[in-house]
């Protein structure tokens, strides 16, 4: 209980944690781009660039959002938004036969 | 509004004051009951609606009105009861109840609550207004895409439609964010998750569905805005899409829909059981969970709407399978509620009697939804009046019942007054008779093959007996109905006075007088058990019914003992939703009434956001106060 | 309302906005999901490959993500009662964000000059209402940030006003979020 108070009250992560995380964000930002350009295996760039963009969202919630700090409650409530969300977008490619589960033949 | 000074009775007058009181009003006790009062108004409305279809179909070649008249009752019959009477019903309950029973002086956000009611009040008359140019919606409460386009719709029906849906839509995202905070955030000490009454629980599933179903059909309804207002493709077949996108992002909205409109009935049922069997719940926490349960899988299933769009026989097979899972909470929640029952000190009451024929009915309904649950047997089903029949028996035998059940047991807690016990049982016995009436021949005409939403049918196919039972029954509904509706005035005007707990009763909204006072609770209670009153009343005994009341007096004490202050009256949030439903509403007229009801809207929250919640002149109670 | 009188010991509007923010999940997650069930279905051109123009967009994001940056500073500097720093790194968001917002106006016109119109074809509309919604929201969140330094000139956003950048950070963080994935989901993966 202590430990949460004192994040309540203490507030956030250092100001050095803040620019650490911008310029991780934007080195993989720049990944993303490179992943674009540089030819790749072209089944493996979908699942690359989603993880990187996850990578993004996950750090930008952690820190800037400070889930990382704050009352699990509230990484509840957003988990509860996001996976209904995202298994809606995944069923619906799946019914228009935008994402096929196995390979195409 | 000045509160009585400290030391006078003041549970009076909550709801004294003019006009203006109630249009400025913050307090979520006021805000329910206007909830309450139009939604029972909408209730008559959205009811001729249904006599008038029936009226026309209880003949053969009827003629009591045409094909485009009855295609508008059965759009906007569906539209209003579902957003305009049912919805806003259950949403006076949550408002009134759901601080009193977790023990809060008021929701998280009065003021956002105050907006949120009149968003949905402007919202159900732009909706109306229809009427008023003629240009009526009439393409079904389900709006399916195509019959919506402007090509096949022209003129102004589906706009009506469309944007009070949208404005709605945005009442019902704000108060789901407030009840889920207020309930969530404002428990009173010692109430922990578990101990929360089941209706506060069933509440909670409710909130969090409106908040993850409605972006949903506000995005569906922004593409067909968009089809109508500016020819995009989202709906158009000829550009590479398809309506059938429309059904998909309906249904993800509407199938949850279904589970908005059902469980604050299951939360009623279930607080008003215990209450009637002398019992706790039979296996509470099976009930939380299986709620949880239910709304979960609700986010699953919407597709079992669309198996007559040819989805494909893996879709059908999980839609299917994800359907029939959703019996199995159900099934145990109404295992739970006979185990309620089982072996209890039954006392027959009127609440009770709604309660039991809720589950009865429901029971009715859910078994012929797990028919419709199977593709094969769901494409015979389909568009027929066997499911107008079902749905029937889930939202009037389930909902309504359940929500009837809880005005009977919640109104001396709201007016102060009882309501008639002889003629509450008629009312429900001539309900009971009417509805079974109604909608059970609709079984027997779907099988058939009566198809749904035709506005005649001929002579000599074997449909006019049942057709002529159902409009009887429709009528006797009607009677059952006003028989209600004659209750309550007589009530308001010569009711017996309710005490504090009248019904003798377990959670936290019987602590105080009835009506309750402004601040709702002198003291803040602190919570022990799931049943605090009872735990007060007879101690940790498991057995009720052998024990006489001991003390008549409600724990809650008459005064505050420290200073109460209570937030202060505001005009704002109606000026911010007139300001809204302007705008939204103009984009029928032009540009002018678009930029005038946002400036509104603008400039509203704007003082709103600055305005301090409680300033001087606000409402004070307890030492201190006393004059407010 | 203070913190310790809550159940969760969170502020109920920090916890508002989070349940806001779960369910505008749902707005856009509907918004993508249409977007990508409808990738590849149009019948004319132009299509995402031919116009989607990645180095601005990719400029475009790196705006945004550092507008994040100056917003936690913001914040950061508020709950510090250092106000000058406050303004300087609430003005940052603002010229960021309406930097993001120059460059999608930009794109929009540029894209309605190569014949991608709103009507023009299933892309055209499924990619300008995703990211026209999105954009107004960053316009949404520009003018809070706009009223947030407004009171910080007159001399009101202390430590006590701290919650009140914390609830629009958030606001504006999540906006952020929503553009990585569809820079992802939209511009990247084609």
């Amino acid at each position: 209980m202590n430990e949460i108070a004192e994040h309540q009250d203490g507030g956030h992560a250092a100001r050095s944690t803040y620019w650490l995380v911008a310029l991780i964000l934007a080195i993989i930002t720049l990944l993303e781009v490179a992943v674009f350009y540089v030819p790749f295996v072209r089944s493996a760039i979908a699942p690359i660039l989603l993880v990187l963009s996850a990578t993004k969202f996950a750090l930008v919630a952690m820190f800037f959002m400070h889930l990382r700090y704050d009352r699990p409650i509230l990484t509840a409530i957003l988990s509860t938004g996001l996976v209904v969300a995202a298994a809606i977008i995944v069923a619906l490619m799946l019914l228009f036969g935008a994402l096929r589960l196995m390979a195409p033949a | 509004m000045s509160a009585a000074p400290a030391g006078t009775m003041h549970h009076e007058s909550i709801y004294s004051g003019g006009i203006a009181s109630w249009l400025t009003t913050v307090d979520h006790k006021r805000i329910g009951v206007m909830y309450g009062v139009t939604a029972l108004l909408y209730f008559i409305v959205g009811g001729v609606e249904a006599l008038i279809i029936r009226l026309q179909l209880a003949t053969p070649e009827g003629t009591v009105v045409g094909a485009e008249v009855y295609n508008q009752m059965f759009t906007m019959h569906g539209t209003t009861m579902v957003f305009l009477v049912l919805m806003p019903l259950a949403a006076a309950m949550f408002n009134f109840l759901i601080p009193l029973m977790v023990g809060a002086r008021d929701v998280a956000f009065p003021r956002l609550n105050a907006f949120s009611f009149w968003t949905w009040f402007f919202g159900a008359i732009l909706l109306n207004l229809a009427f008023f140019v003629n240009q009526v919606p009439d393409a079904g409460w389900f709006g399916y895409a195509n019959l919506t386009s402007k090509q096949y719709n022209p003129g102004l029906g589906i706009d009506f439609w469309v944007l009070s849906l949208q404005i709605m839509g945005i009442a019902s995202i704000a108060s789901g964010i407030n009840f889920t905070v207020t309930t969530l955030n404002m428990r009173a000490p010692g109430m922990s998750l578990m101990r929360m009454p089941l209706f506060v629980w069933m509440a909670l599933i409710v909130q969090i569905l409106m908040l993850l179903a409605f972006p949903v059909i506000t995005v569906g309804l922004v593409f067909l805005l968009f089809d109508r207002f500016f020819d995009t493709n989202f709906y158009v077949a000829a550009a590479g899409g398809t309506p059938v996108l429309w059904q998909h992002l309906f249904w993800i909205f509407g199938h949850p829909e279904v589970y908005i409109l059902i469980l604050p009935s299951f939360g009623v049922v279930s607080e008003i059981l215990p209450t009637f069997s002398r019992k706790p719940l039979f296996g509470a926490p099976f009930v939380i969970f299986s709620g949880i349960l239910i709304g979960f899988l609700g986010f699953g299933v919407w597709s079992h709407h669309m198996f007559t769009t040819g989805l494909g026989p893996i879709a059908d097979t999980a839609f299917s399978l994800g359907t029939m899972l959703i019996a199995i909470p159900t099934g145990v929640k109404i295992f739970n509620w006979i185990g309620t029952l089982w072996g209890g000190t039954i006392v027959m009451r009127t609440p009770l009697y709604f309660a039991v024929g809720m589950i009865a009915l429901f029971i009715v309904g859910g078994l012929s939804g797990i028919m419709h649950a199977s593709t094969p047997i769901d494409l015979q089903q389909h568009d027929s009046y066997f499911v107008v029949a079902h749905l029937h028996y889930v939202f009037f035998g389930g909902t309504v019942f359940g929500l009837f059940a809880g005005v009977y047991y919640w109104w001396p807690k709201v007016t102060g007054r009882m309501l008639g016990e002889g003629l509450g049982k008629l009312n429900f016995w001539v309900m009971f008779l009417g509805m079974n009436l109604t909608f059970f021949p609709m079984h027997f005409l779907g099988l058939d093959g009566m198809a749904r939403r035709i506005y005649t049918y001929p002579a000599g196919v074997g449909w006019e007996q049942w057709n002529i039972v159902a409009t009887i029954g429709a009528f006797v509904l009607s009677i059952g109905v006003l028989l209600f509706y004659i209750n309550v005035v007589r009530s308001l005007r010569s009711g017996e006075p309710a005490a504090a707990d009248p019904w003798d009763a377990a959670t936290l909204e019987w602590s105080m007088s009835s009506p309750p006072p402004e601040y709702n609770f002198a003291v803040i209670p602190t919570v022990n058990s799931a049943r605090p009153l009872w735990l007060h009343k007879y101690g940790p005994t498991r057995d009720i019914s052998k024990h006489t009341k001991e003390d008549g007096t409600p724990p809650q004490p008459d005064h505050p003992v420290e200073r109460v202050e209570l937030p202060s009256p505001s005009h704002w949030p109606l000026i911010a939703a007139a300001g809204l439903t302007l705008a939204g509403g103009g984009t029928m007229i032009g540009l002018l009434p678009v930029l005038i009801g946002a400036a509104v809207l603008v400039v509203a929250v704007y003082r709103w956001a600055f305005q301090p919640l409680e300033r001087p002149g606000n409402p004070v109670f307890g030492p201190g106060g006393g004059s407010g | 309302m203070s913190a310790h009188a809550t159940t969760f010991a969170v502020p109920h509007r920090k916890m508002a906005m989070w349940v806001f923010i779960g369910s505008e999940c749902m707005f856009f997650g509907s918004l993508i999901a249409t977007y990508l069930s409808y990738k590849g279905k149009s019948v004319a051109g132009p299509t995402p490959a031919e116009i989607l123009n990645i180095p601005l967009t990719s400029v475009s994001t790196f705006v945004l993500l550092m507008s994040s940056l100056a917003m936690v500073l913001a914040l950061d500097a508020v709950q510090r009662d250092h106000t000058d720093q406050a303004k300087l790194w609430l003005g940052g968001v603002i010229v960021l964000g309406g930097l993001f917002l120059a460059g999608q106006v930009y794109e929009f016109s540029h894209f309605y000059h190569e014949g991608l119109t709103l009507q023009q074809n299933l892309f055209g509309s499924t990619f300008f209402v995703l990211t026209g919604f999105h954009g107004a929201h960053v316009t949404v969140g520009v003018i809070w940030m706009a009223t947030l330094l407004f009171m910080a000139f007159r001399g009101k956003l202390g430590p006590e006003q701290s919650l009140d950048v914390e609830v629009a950070g958030l606001y504006w963080h999540f906006v952020d979020v929503v553009w990585i994935v569809i820079f992802t989901v939209v511009y990247l993966i084609q």
